[in-house]
C-alpha cells in the first residue's frame, strides 16, 4: 500500500568489508542493515538468513536464501541468493508432478539455471523462516506467522521435483541454526566509534520507559474488553491482575526499566551500538522483546512452536529459541540486551507472560494494526507492539505498520523521538537511500487478505465464480466421411500443424522475440495487415514455437499476455488486463497502470521476460493516447524486459493517429503482412487438406483465385470451401460423388459473393418494381437522384395507366416506399414528411434497370 | 407488425345476428334454426379460434412456403452444432414478413425433438430493440447462459467484469466436452450500431476459433447488412446468407390462401370442416377472389398483409353466415386498401375543405413553394367575394380556428417549428395531400355545395 512507498528505507552495511577485491572494486560484507527514517526501526539481515525479495506481484514477494553481500565498483549494494520456487511459480502443467497437496507455505528448492542470482540488495524486503523437512513430513501446525515461515521438501528445477539432497539438507538446516553464531562474531566488526552514541541511548531509554507500559496498560485494558476466545479470557484475567495493581506497582514497573537498562549497558558491553539506529523504538523495543524472549523460554520449549510467533515478531521467536538451544552466553545482534533483561527481570516475568501469550494467540498480520476498524484492534495492537519493539529483523513492511501504531499509541513516543534524531544524523554517512518504490509489496499482503475476506461472501462479486460453459451431455460425433474430415479441417478454428506461406514473416517475428529475450531487454514490433492474412496466427505460432524453445531450457523462459482492443470494455482496462495476467492481482485501470509503470521500471531480480500481444490496436486509441503512450513506453525503460507486438489492419496506423511521441516510442521495427496470393491460398487449403481427398485441385484453384483477386482473405476462402463441401454432400446424397467439384465451387461462391440486390428486386412485388421505375424517371426527368414520394407518386399512376393496372393509393405507395426503405433497395427520409418524404436509391441505376430489365 | 385482436367470436355474432337474421328464417323453423345455431355458433368459434391463432401467431404455428432449401440448409447447419459441435456463424436475410423468425423457429423445434440434439443445446436469444447496447446484451447472455456469476435473476459485476466472465467462459471451453451454443440476433442491424461492433467481434471471433462451439444466427431485412459490419468483424463472418426473397408466382399464391383458410384435418366437427374447405376452394376459384388476391399479389408478396385480409374476411363469419363468401373479401380488401389521409378528408366541415382546395391552389400556382395562413386566407377572401353563392363569409379567427384543425390533423406541416417569436398567421405551412386525393375525396364528400366542387376543379372558374 502507499504507506510503504512513502516509507523512506536506508541500507547501510553491517560491519566492516570480510573481504574485497581490489581488481572488480567489489567488497564483501556479513551483513546488511535496513533502517527505516520515519520510524526508526532497524533490521539487520546475515548472511545464511533467508529473506523475502520484492517481486513481480506485491502479494507474493519471492523467497531466497542470501548467500552473499558486497558492494560492486559502482557502490551499488548487491547480493547474491538462492532463490525458492513457491507454488505460483511453476507452471500450471507442472504442478501436477507433484502429486501432492501443497500447502500456501511450502516452497521449492530452486535450481533453475535461468534465474538471475544477483540482485540489489535494495531489493530485501525482510528476513523470514524457511525449514527444510523430509518429504513424508507432516508440515508443523501452524497458528501464528503463516507469512513468515516457509518449509522446503522438494527442490525444483524447472522440469521435475526432486527431493532435497542431504547436502542441501543439511546446509539449510545449518543456515537455520548459524544465525544466532553469525551474529554474535559479527560484532567484532562493530566500528567502535559507534559505541558513543550508545550512551546517549540509554539516556532516551530511561525517559521513555514509562511509554511502552503505558501502552501496554492501554492496550490490557483494550484486550479485556474483547472475550471472544478461550485465550482471550485466560489473558484477561491476567490483565485484570495488572489492572488490580495501583499506580504503585505501574511505578515500580518504571523504575524497574531504567535499571534494566542499566544493567545491561553494564552487563553487557556492546548492547547499545546494535540499536544505535533504533533511536526512539529502541526502549520500548526493550521491553517487548524481552518479554518476549522470557516467555519463549519458559513456556515454549518445543521446536515445533517456533514458527508459532507473531507475524512480525517471528524471527524474536527465532532467535529466542537459539538463546535457548545455545548459551546464554551466545548474544544475538539486535537482542543482545533482549537477552540480559530477561535474565535480571525477574519481576516483569508474569507481564511478560501476558504479553506474549497474546502474541501467541493472535496470528494477526501487521498491517491490521492500521486499521483501527478491525475487530480485534486491541488484540493487533498489542501484538503489533510486540513486533515493533521486535523490528529490528524485519523491515520494510514492519516499518509502515509501527509508523501508524506510533502515531495512535501515545504522544509521549514522538518526544522520545526528538531526542534521537541528532544522533541519527551523525552517522547519515552510512544511509543508503533506496528508491521508494522498492518498498511496496509486504504490507500489501494482510490487507489485501483481510479485505478479500468480507467481501467473498457477498453475491456481488463474480471473483469467485468459475467461468464455464456447461458441458455436453451427449459426445460430440467424430467425423465419419471423407467431406466431414475435410470441413473439419478446414474450419479456420483448426489449428494447422504449421502455417504455409507465412514462414519468412514467422521467421522475422521469431528471431526478434527470440534476440530480445536473449538480450533481456525490451522492444515493440508493429504489424499490420488486412484481415484474414495470418497476422495472429503467426503470431501465435511464434510464441508458441518460443514456448516450446523455453521448455528445453534453450531460450530464457518468458511470459506472454495477450489484450485485445476489441475485447476489452474502454481502452483503460489494457491495464488491467495486463497486470492480472501477470500478478492474478485485480484493480481498478488507473491503480493498475500505477503498479504496471512501477512494476516495469524497477529492476525485478527474478521476473522473467514479458511478451505482451496488443492485437487490434487501433481500438487503444484514446484522446490522450496515454494507453499507447505506456505501452509502447515501458519497453524503452531499462528494466522492463518488456517485447510487444502489436498487431493493427493500417500500414500506416502510427502516422494516422498516432501523436508524434507515441510512434516514436513504437519505432520502426514494422512489418506488414500481403493479402494472400491465389498461389499461396491454395496451398494453405491444400496443406489442410493434405490426406484427404475431397476436392478436385482446379475447384481449389477457383476458389484460391477468386478470393484472392477479392481480399486475399484466408478465412474466406475457408468458408468457401466449407460450404462447398455441405453443397456437395447435399446434392450427393443420391449418386455419392463425395468429392467437391467445380459446380459445388461455383455455387458456395456466387452464394457469399453475389448481391443481394438483383435478386430482392427480382423477387419484389408487381408495384414495388413499378415504383423503382417511377423513381428511375423521375431521376430522369429531374437529373437529381433524389426525389419526394409525391413526384413518383405521379409517375407510378402514370406508369400504372400504361400497364393498365389500377393504380395504387397513397397509403399503399407508403407501404410499398417503407418496405423498399427496410431492405434498403432504398433509402428513406422519416416518414412523418408523408409525401414530401425524399427517397435515394442505395444502389446504382444501372443496376436496378439491369435487375428489371431481365423479366 | 401484427394486426390487433379481433373482437372475440362470442361478441361478433351478436352483433350481428339480427342484420343477417332474416334471410334464415324463412327457410328454417324456429326450433330447428335454435339448434343449429347452437351448434354451429360452436363450430364457428372452433373456426376463429383456430384461424385467428394461424393468422396472429405466424411465426409460432403458420407453415413455411417456398423455403425447403433454406430450411434444410439451417437445419443441417444447427445440427452439426449440436451434434459435431462445429462452429459457424450466418445471417438469414430477408424483407419484412418473409418468415425469417418462422423459418427459425420452425427449425428449432424440430432440431429439438431430434434424439441427438435434446438438451445438448444452449440457446440465446437477443433482439436489437431490447439490447440496445452491448453492456445490456452482455448481461442478458450471461442471464440466458445461468453462468455462475449469475444471482437469482440478476448479473452483476461491471461492464469489463462481464465482458471479461464471457469470454472466459466461453473461451475454456473445446469443441468436444463443451454444450454449444446457439446465439440468435433478431434484428441484427441494430447490434451493429453498437460502440466499436465489439459484441459482434467477439461472437463472431469466438466461432472461428477453437473454444466453445458456437453458432450465431442474425435475422435481418437489410440487404446492405454485410456492408455494414467492420472490416475486422466482416471478415470473422462466415458470409453465410440465406435469404428468404417472397420468391413464389401467383399460383403458388393461391396454394397458399387455400392453405391458410382452411381447416386442419383434426377438426372436431368433420362435416363442418369438410363443408368449410369446399367452400374455401370454392372461393379460390372464383373470379372476385382471384382478383381480390391478384391486386394485393401485387402490391405486396408479404404474406402478413395476406393474413390481415384473410382476418378481415373471416371476422365477418357468423353462426347466420357460417361461410366466408367473395364479397367478404371484397370488402376487407376495400378497408385494406382504403387511403387513410382521403378518410381524414371525408370528416372535414366545408370550411376546412374550402381551405384545402385553396391550397391546393397555392400549391399549384406556386409549384409546391410553402405558403402561410395569410395566403390561404386571401385565396379563400377571393373565392367568397367571386364565386361563392352557398358559402357564409367566416370571420378570419373562425377561419384561423379551422386552420388549426388542419394542422392537427396534420393535413398541414410547418415547415420549421413554430417558435413564440413568429405569427402564426406567416409560418411557412406545405400541404400534406396531393391533389388527386383531394379530388377523390371531394367525389364521395357527403353534400358538398356545387360552386365548391367547381372551385375545386379550377382556380379560374369563376371566369
Amino acid at each position: 500500500m502507499n504507506t510503504r512507498q512513502q516509507t523512506k528505507l536506508i541500507y547501510s552495511w553491517y560491519g566492516k568489508p570480510l573481504s574485497s577485491d581490489r581488481k572488480l572494486r567489489t567488497s564483501q560484507y556479513k551483513g546488511i542493515f535496513i533502517t527505516s527514517e520515519s520510524t526508526k526501526t532497524e533490521t539487520c539481515i546475515q548472511l545464511g538468513d533467508f529473506i523475502l525479495v520484492e517481486g513481480v506481484n506485491a502479494d507474493q514477494p519471492y523467497v531466497a536464501q542470501l548467500m552473499d553481500l558486497y558492494e560492486d565498483g559502482a557502490q551499488h549494494k548487491r547480493a547474491v541468493v538462492q532463490w525458492f520456487c513457491r507454488l505460483e511459480e511453476i507452471p500450471q502443467n507442472k504442478r501436477k508432478l507433484l502429486k501432492r497437496e501443497i500447502s500456501a507455505q511450502e516452497v521449492f528448492f530452486d535450481q533453475i539455471l535461468g534465474y538471475d542470482t544477483d540482485i540489489a540488495a535494495e531489493t530485501i524486503i525482510k528476513s523470514i523462516m524457511v525449514l527444510p523437512l523430509h518429504l513424508g513430513e507432516e508440515l508443523p501446525v501452524i497458528t501464528l506467522n503463516k507469512e513468515q515461515t516457509f518449509y522446503v521438501k522438494q527442490s525444483w528445477d524447472g522440469k521435475c521435483f526432486k527431493v532435497l539432497s542431504p547436502d542441501t539438507f543439511s546446509k539449510l538446516k545449518e543456515a537455520n541454526k548459524k544465525r544466532g553464531v553469525i551474529t554474535n562474531s559479527s560484532k567484532a566488526f562493530v566500528p567502535s566509534d559507534i559505541l558513543t552514541p550508545v550512551k546517549k541511548e540509554t539516556d532516551s531509554v530511561l525517559r521513555s520507559a514509562t511509554k511502552p507500559k503505558n501502552v501496554d496498560m492501554e492496550i490490557e485494558s483494550k484486550h479485556s474488553a474483547s472475550k471472544s476466545s478461550l485465550a482471550k479470557e485466560r489473558h484477561s484475567q491476567r490483565v485484570a491482575k495488572n489492572d488490580i495493581k495501583t499506580p504503585t506497582a505501574r511505578k515500580k514497573l518504571e523504575l524497574s526499566s531504567p535499571t534494566r537498562s542499566k544493567g545491561r549497558l553494564l552487563g553487557s558491553e556492546v548492547l547499545g551500538l546494535l540499536d544505535d539506529d533504533c533511536d526512539a523504538i529502541a526502549p520500548l523495543k526493550t521491553s517487548a522483546t524481552k518479554r518476549k524472549v522470557k516467555f519463549t523460554s519458559d513456556t515454549s520449549g518445543s521446536p515445533p512452536k517456533i514458527p508459532c510467533s507473531n507475524d512480525k515478531a517471528k524471527s524474536t521467536s527465532e532467535t529466542a529459541e537459539h538463546h535457548q538451544r545455545f548459551s546464554d552466553t551466545i548474544r544475538l545482534s539486535p537482542y543482545t540486551r533482549v537477552k540480559d533483561f530477561s535474565g535480571k527481570d525477574k519481576n516483569l516475568h508474569e507481564k511478560d507472560d501476558v504479553l506474549s501469550s497474546v502474541g501467541y494467540q493472535k496470528p494477526s498480520s501487521q498491517s491490521p494494526v492500521l486499521t483501527p476498524r478491525s475487530r480485534r484492534a486491541c488484540a493487533q495492537k498489542t501484538s503489533a507492539l510486540i513486533a515493533e519493539q521486535i523490528s529490528m529483523l524485519d523491515q520494510e513492511d514492519f516499518l509502515s505498520g509501527s509508523d501508524s501504531s506510533y502515531s495512535s499509541s501515545s504522544e509521549e513516543e514522538e518526544d522520545d523521538d526528538v531526542p534521537c534524531t541528532p544522533e541519527k544524523k551523525t552517522k547519515s554517512s552510512r544511509v543508503f537511500s533506496t528508491p521508494k518504490s522498492s518498498r511496496k509489496s509486504a504490507v500489501h499482503t494482510p490487507v489485501k487478505t483481510m479485505k478479500k475476506t468480507p467481501s467473498q461472501g457477498t453475491p456481488r462479486t463474480p471473483r469467485n465464480a468459475t467461468p464455464e460453459i456447461p458441458r455436453r451431455i451427449q459426445a460430440a460425433q467424430e467425423p465419419t466421411s471423407v467431406l466431414e474430415e475435410a470441413r473439419l479441417r478446414l474450419h479456420v478454428s483448426a489449428i494447422p500443424e504449421s502455417l504455409p506461406c507465412r514462414e519468412e514473416e514467422f521467421q522475422d517475428i521469431y528471431n526478434f522475440v527470440e534476440s530480445k529475450l536473449i538480450d533481456g531487454t525490451g522492444g515493440c514490433m508493429y504489424i499490420s495487415g488486412v484481415p484474414g492474412t495470418g497476422k495472429t496466427a503467426t503470431v501465435h505460432e511464434v510464441i508458441r514455437c518460443l514456448q516450446r524453445a523455453a521448455e528445453n531450457d534453450e531460450l530464457p523462459p518468458f511470459q506472454f499476455v495477450e489484450i485485445n482492443g476489441m475485447k476489452l470494455t474502454d481502452p483503460h482496462q489494457a491495464y488491467v488486463q495486463i497486470l492480472e495476467f501477470l500478478t492474478g492481482q485485480k484493480v481498478t485501470a488507473t491503480h493498475a497502470a500505477v503498479l504496471l509503470a512501477k512494476l516495469f521500471s524497477t529492476p525485478g531480480p527474478k521476473r522473467k521476460t514479458t511478451v505482451l500481444i496488443v492485437d487490434e490496436l487501433d481500438l487503444l486509441w484514446t484522446r490522450k493516447q496515454n494507453v499507447m503512450y505506456n505501452l509502447f513506453d515501458w519497453p524503452t525503460q531499462k528494466h522492463s524486459k518488456l517485447i510487444i507486438l502489436a498487431i493493427a489492419n493500417t500500414m500506416d496506423l502510427p502516422e494516422r493517429i498516432m501523436m508524434n511521441r507515441v510512434a516514436s516510442r513504437l519505432g520502426l521495427t514494422r512489418m506488414s503482412f500481403q493479402p494472400y496470393t491465389y498461389k499461396q491460398l491454395q496451398q494453405i487449403i491444400s496443406s489442410r487438406l493434405k490426406g484427404v481427398k475431397a476436392f478436385e485441385e482446379d475447384a481449389v484453384q477457383l476458389v484460391s483465385r477468386k478470393v484472392a483477386a477479392l481480399s486475399g482473405d484466408a478465412r474466406r476462402c475457408l468458408d468457401i470451401c466449407r460450404r462447398a463441401t455441405e453443397i456437395c454432400e447435399f446434392a450427393g446424397e443420391k449418386r455419392t460423388p463425395e468429392i467437391v467439384r467445380m459446380a459445388h465451387v461455383i455455387e458456395a461462391i456466387d452464394e457469399m459473393f453475389s448481391s443481394p440486390y438483383a435478386n430482392a428486386i427480382r423477387n419484389a412485388s408487381l408495384h414495388e418494381q413499378i415504383f423503382l421505375k417511377a423513381i428511375l424517371a423521375e431521376f430522369r426527368r429531374a437529373g437529381v437522384e433524389e426525389a419526394t414520394v409525391q413526384q413518383i407518386y405521379h409517375h407510378h399512376v402514370a406508369l400504372c395507366r400504361m400497364e393498365g393496372l389500377q393504380s395504387p393509393t397513397v397509403s399503399e405507395i407508403m407501404a410499398i416506399c417503407s418496405r423498399l426503405g427496410a431492405c434498403r433497395l432504398l433509402l428513406v427520409e422519416a416518414s412523418n414528411k408523408y409525401l414530401h418524404m425524399r427517397v435515394r436509391l442505395n444502389l446504382g441505376q444501372d443496376d436496378v434497370m439491369y435487375a428489371l430489365r431481365e423479366e | 407488425m401484427r394486426p390487433p385482436p379481433r373482437p372475440s367470436s362470442t361478441r361478433a355474432p351478436a352483433s350481428l345476428r339480427e342484420l343477417r337474421m332474416p334471410p334464415m328464417k324463412s327457410t328454417m323453423s324456429k326450433r330447428k334454426l335454435k339448434e343449429s345455431v347452437e351448434e354451429s355458433a360452436e363450430c364457428i368459434s372452433q373456426v376463429q379460434k383456430i384461424l385467428r391463432e394461424r393468422f396472429c401467431h405466424y411465426c409460432a404455428a403458420g407453415k413455411l412456403f417456398g423455403m425447403k432449401q433454406q430450411y434444410s440448409h439451417l437445419l443441417e447447419l444447427l445440427k452439426r452444432t449440436t451434434v459435431h459441435g462445429e462452429s459457424n456463424s450466418a445471417l438469414i436475410i430477408g424483407p419484412r414478413g418473409s418468415g425469417k423468425t418462422a423459418l427459425l423457429n420452425h427449425v428449432l423445434e424440430d432440431l429439438r425433438e431430434m434424439n441427438q440434439v435434446r438438451e445438448n443445446l444452449l440457446e440465446v436469444h437477443l433482439n436489437g430493440l431490447l439490447q440496445t447496447n452491448d453492456k445490456v446484451a452482455l448481461k442478458e447472455i450471461t442471464r440466458q447462459l445461468q453462468l455462475e456469476n449469475v444471482v437469482g435473476d440478476k448479473v452483476f459485476g461491471s461492464f469489463a467484469e462481464n465482458l471479461a466472465f464471457l469470454l472466459e467462459a466461453l473461451r475454456r471451453g473445446n469443441r468436444t466436452s463443451s454444450c454449444p451454443v446457439l446465439f440468435v440476433l433478431d434484428e441484427f442491424d441494430l447490434f451493429v450500431h453498437h460502440k466499436n461492433q465489439s459484441l459482434l467481434y467477439n461472437l463472431f471471433d469466438i466461432s472461428q476459433s477453437a473454444q466453445t462451439p458456437v453458432t450465431v444466427i442474425g435475422l435481418t431485412c437489410r440487404q446492405d447488412i454485410l456492408e455494414l459490419l467492420e472490416k475486422r468483424v466482416k471478415s470473422r463472418f462466415s458470409h453465410r446468407q440465406i435469404y428468404l426473397m417472397n420468391s413464389f408466382d401467383f399460383k403458388e399464391y393461391i396454394k397458399i390462401f387455400k392453405k391458410q383458410l382452411s381447416l386442419p384435418a383434426e377438426f372436431p366437427d368433420e362435416a363442418f370442416a369438410q363443408k368449410w374447405n369446399n367452400n374455401v376452394q370454392h372461393l379460390s376459384e372464383d373470379k372476385t377472389v382471384r382478383d381480390v388476391l391478384q391486386k394485393l399479389f401485387q402490391h405486396t408478396k408479404d404474406l402478413r398483409s395476406l393474413h390481415l385480409l384473410l382476418m378481415l374476411a373471416v371476422s365477418a363469419v357468423t353462426t347466420h353466415h357460417p361461410l366466408p363468401t367473395a364479397a367478404d373479401l371484397q370488402e376487407a380488401s376495400r378497408q385494406h386498401s382504403s387511403d387513410s389521409r382521403a378518410n381524414i378528408v371525408h370528416g372535414l366541415s366545408v370550411l376546412e375543405i374550402c381551405l384545402i382546395i385553396a391550397m391546393k391552389h397555392l400549391n399549384e400556382v406556386y409549384d409546391g413553394e410553402p405558403f402561410n395562413f395569410q395566403m390561404v386566407y386571401n385565396e379563400f377572401q377571393k373565392f367568397i367575394q367571386r364565386k361563392a353563392h352557398s358559402m357564409y363569409n367566416f370571420e378570419k379567427p373562425v377561419v384561423m380556428k379551422a386552420f388549426e384543425h388542419l394542422l392537427q390533423l396534420e393535413l398541414v406541416k410547418p415547415l420549421e417549428r413554430p417558435s413564440a417569436r413568429a405569427q402564426r398567421e406567416y409560418l411557412l405551412m406545405k400541404l400534406l395531400l396531393d391533389s388527386s386525393q383531394i379530388m377523390e375525396a371531394l367525389q364521395v364528400y357527403p353534400n358538398c355545395p356545387t360552386d365548391v366542387k367547381q372551385w375545386a376543379a379550377s382556380s379560374l372558374s369563376w371566369l
